[in-house]
């Protein structure tokens, strides 16, 4: 059982997971209306992972995330408003809206550009991290990938070199057992796709409830301070699920009642720890009832500004093909 | 000024700036075991005991000895597993993250296994996020056929002219090699170069190799993209040729010459940034375009070029433009018929004879 953290600290760890869940609810329902362009692969029911993961990770510090990345960037500190007006493909968004639901990320707060390559941003965060080790700077990487990516051969090119060259980066796999449609038992010749297959690597590994964020942070605070410490990789399994589709079509047929009903309706990661937060007596009802309201209001104002905000210059599609000189 | 060969001149332009900019490393399958080769042609060797390298060596007991991995970020050349995704990956994230990387390939083949670093994370990295972060690294890939099999011969270059964000240049002197590698060096992009195994003049002696030993100056310089050379002038038949392939031209033209035809060679050196300019004040003058390359017909970056003509100066032509190239077949072993296949001087004479008199 992981330990209750400072009272702040639970309720700050509350917040980013609640803006998290409310942001992609707010998404989908823009993607209901019809008005909102692209495709979406969200991260509800997901949220414990990165808010466990990154809530006590240095700005300066980095993280590659997925095609999934909208909970990774709100948690590294990319505001709603600039996440949510690249989704409306605005001039204000993030990436100025060349990059999109898939490509999130501003480097000014350590969160790298999100790579929907499956696997693709593995070699790129061991590419990071021996930067930082080779510039003698005590930064960690901490790279998300789903379990369909432990079975790309970059994975395992990746891991080897990790592992070897002791690279100050922490792998999370968010197991949320599917790759995409596909169950992971038959795309797995083990249970545990990543931590099963650490070892080969020389790379330690744990198994963590990925819906519990007290015991994701505990895990993340080993995993961390072990890359800051020069002593190398590890690799966390986070056993995790995702509430809605692989992406915007998907209607999850391909899933058991009952497994959802375990997962969604009983671990839920976000109303599971507001019942923490209250059992613990950090917050009264009255109080998370505020918090709630003022993190909707920032969301809702989010969505307006976005939905009006100015769309990109034609010309501007034409720029940072190659890198400009500021 | 010394005369050295273009391996030799690659080296010389990586150590320099290395000694000048301690953000540049390199890193590639062997890339400097103490007994090896430097990569497969002889480049890096040697940068390893100058700037630190992980490596293997026969200790003083006769057993092997490992250094270089217990401080693994002290390594300024970094000798890596068989693991092209890897190499191509941290260059990426490396370069993100404030360093500047001179990957290699052995061969330029082998680009393929890490086609996705290249392709969907190198050159889109900048773009994607709206230019927070860059990627100044440099891929360099030996090319061309030298009796070693179709998986060690390929041209590579026009696969990747065709992927917005990425630079492609193919220096073929002594001189270019180390300006252009000193430029790419400094590039803040990506930049993949091309070099021609039988161009090296390395150690590392090829069967068919000629001799591109030249002058290159001491201390720093740089020879910049987008500008073609023009190897030789002429008037009566303008050849854009590159790598190996305007050797073979220099050596057809020596022939015409003697027949009283005038040929005008052009180098492109960088095929992105292309120096189209030159090629078309060229046929102004000429009106008569022949185009050779090593690299396959079918969408080899001579069908980019000869459109372009089309396009912009297809009056300035007095005859179809003539393309001489690779048949679309892979490079076969056999001597005789990798003879057959790649462009050869008494080739190139022909198709600018026929032309000249059109």
């Amino acid at each position: 059982m992981a330990v209750f953290p400072a009272k702040e600290k639970a309720i700050g760890m509350y917040r980013t997971m609640y803006k998290i869940r409310k942001y992609e609810e707010s998404i989908y329902y823009l993607f209901l209306e019809g008005i909102m362009p692209g495709t979406i692969h969200q991260s509800t029911g997901e949220e414990a992972s990165a808010v466990g993961m990154l809530y006590d990770l240095r700005k300066d510090d980095w993280m590659a995330s997925t095609h999934r990345p909208a909970g990774h960037d709100i948690a590294k500190g990319i505001s709603v408003k600039a996440m949510m007006c690249e989704m409306f493909g605005a001039e204000e968004g993030c990436c100025g809206g060349h990059g999109g639901a898939m490509h999130t990320g501003d480097i000014s707060v350590g969160a790298m550009t999100a790579n929907a390559i499956v696997g693709g941003n593995l070699p790129i965060a061991a590419g990071a991290a021996l930067a930082f080790k080779m510039q003698g700077k005590d930064n960690v990487v901490v790279c998300f990938f789903g379990d369909g990516a432990t079975n790309e051969g970059s994975y395992h090119e990746t891991m080897n070199a990790a592992g070897l060259w002791k690279l100050p980066v922490v792998y999370v796999c968010e197991n949320n057992q599917y790759s995409a449609n596909t169950s992971i038992h038959l795309t797995c010749c083990k249970e545990n796709p990543a931590a099963d297959r650490a070892e080969c690597y020389g790379i330690p590994s744990e198994v963590v409830d990925g819906n519990d964020v007290l015991a994701v942070n505990e895990a993340a605070t080993r995993a961390i301070a072990r890359a800051r410490r020069g002593e190398g990789p590890t690799i966390l399994e986070l056993k995790t699920y995702r509430h809605g589709g692989h992406s915007r079509n998907d209607a999850c047929g391909y899933r058991p009642d009952a497994e959802e009903e375990e997962w969604i309706g009983r671990r839920d990661p976000v109303k599971n720890f507001r019942q923490v937060i209250l059992d613990h007596g950090a917050a009264t009802e009255e109080e998370l009832a505020a918090l709630e309201a003022e993190v909707e209001a920032e969301i809702d104002e989010a969505v307006e500004y976005a939905k009006n905000a100015k769309l990109p210059d034609d010309e501007s599609a034409l720029k940072n093909v190659f890198w400009e000189e500021k | 000024m010394a005369i050295m060969s273009i391996a030799d001149a690659y080296k010389s332009a990586i150590r320099e700036e290395m000694q000048r900019d301690k953000t540049v490393y390199c890193i590639g399958e062997d890339e400097d075991i103490p007994g090896g080769m430097g990569g497969a042609f002889t480049v890096t060797k040697g940068l390893g005991e100058e700037f630190g390298a992980n490596v293997a060596v026969p200790g003083k007991d006769g057993k092997l000895e490992i250094k270089g991995m217990d401080d693994f970020g002290k390594n300024r050349v970094i000798n890596t597993p068989i693991s092209e995704i890897l190499i191509g990956g941290v260059c990426v994230g490396s370069a993100m993250a404030g360093m500047k990387p001179v990957a290699d390939l052995q061969y330029g083949d082998f680009l393929f296994c890490m086609m996705d670093q290249l392709v969907n994370q190198a050159a889109k990295m900048c773009y994607m996020s709206n230019g927070q972060v860059h990627v100044p690294m440099v891929m360099r890939a030996p090319c061309g056929a030298t009796n070693r099999g179709a998986q060690h011969a390929q041209s590579l270059e026009s696969y990747f002219i065709h992927v917005p964000g990425l630079k492609v240049i193919c220096p073929s002197t002594a001189y270019d090699a180390k300006g252009m590698m000193i430029a790419a060096i400094r590039d803040p992009n990506p930049v993949i170069v091309f070099e021609h195994k039988l161009l090296y003049g390395g150690k590392r002696k090829e069967a068919g190799q000629l001799s591109a030993m030249g002058e290159v100056p001491d201390g720093e310089y740089t020879v910049p993209f987008g500008k073609a050379a023009i190897r030789r002038e002429g008037k009566d038949v303008t050849i854009v040729a590159n790598m190996l392939m305007w050797y073979k031209a220099m050596q057809a033209a020596e022939e015409l010459e003697k027949e009283g035809i005038s040929v005008e060679i052009i180098d492109p050196r960088s095929l992105v940034p292309f120096d189209y300019d030159t090629v078309l004040a060229s046929i102004k003058k000429t009106g008569k375009l022949m185009i050779v390359h090593e690299d396959h017909y079918n969408g080899g970056w001579g069908a980019q070029l000869a459109s372009y003509v089309a396009e912009h100066a297809i009056m300035d032509l007095d005859a179809p433009i003539v393309r001489l190239a690779a048949p679309d077949t892979p490079i076969p072993f056999s001597p005789k018929l990798e003879r057959f296949v790649v462009p050869s001087a008494e080739r190139i004479a022909e198709a600018a004879r026929k032309l000249a008199k059109l």
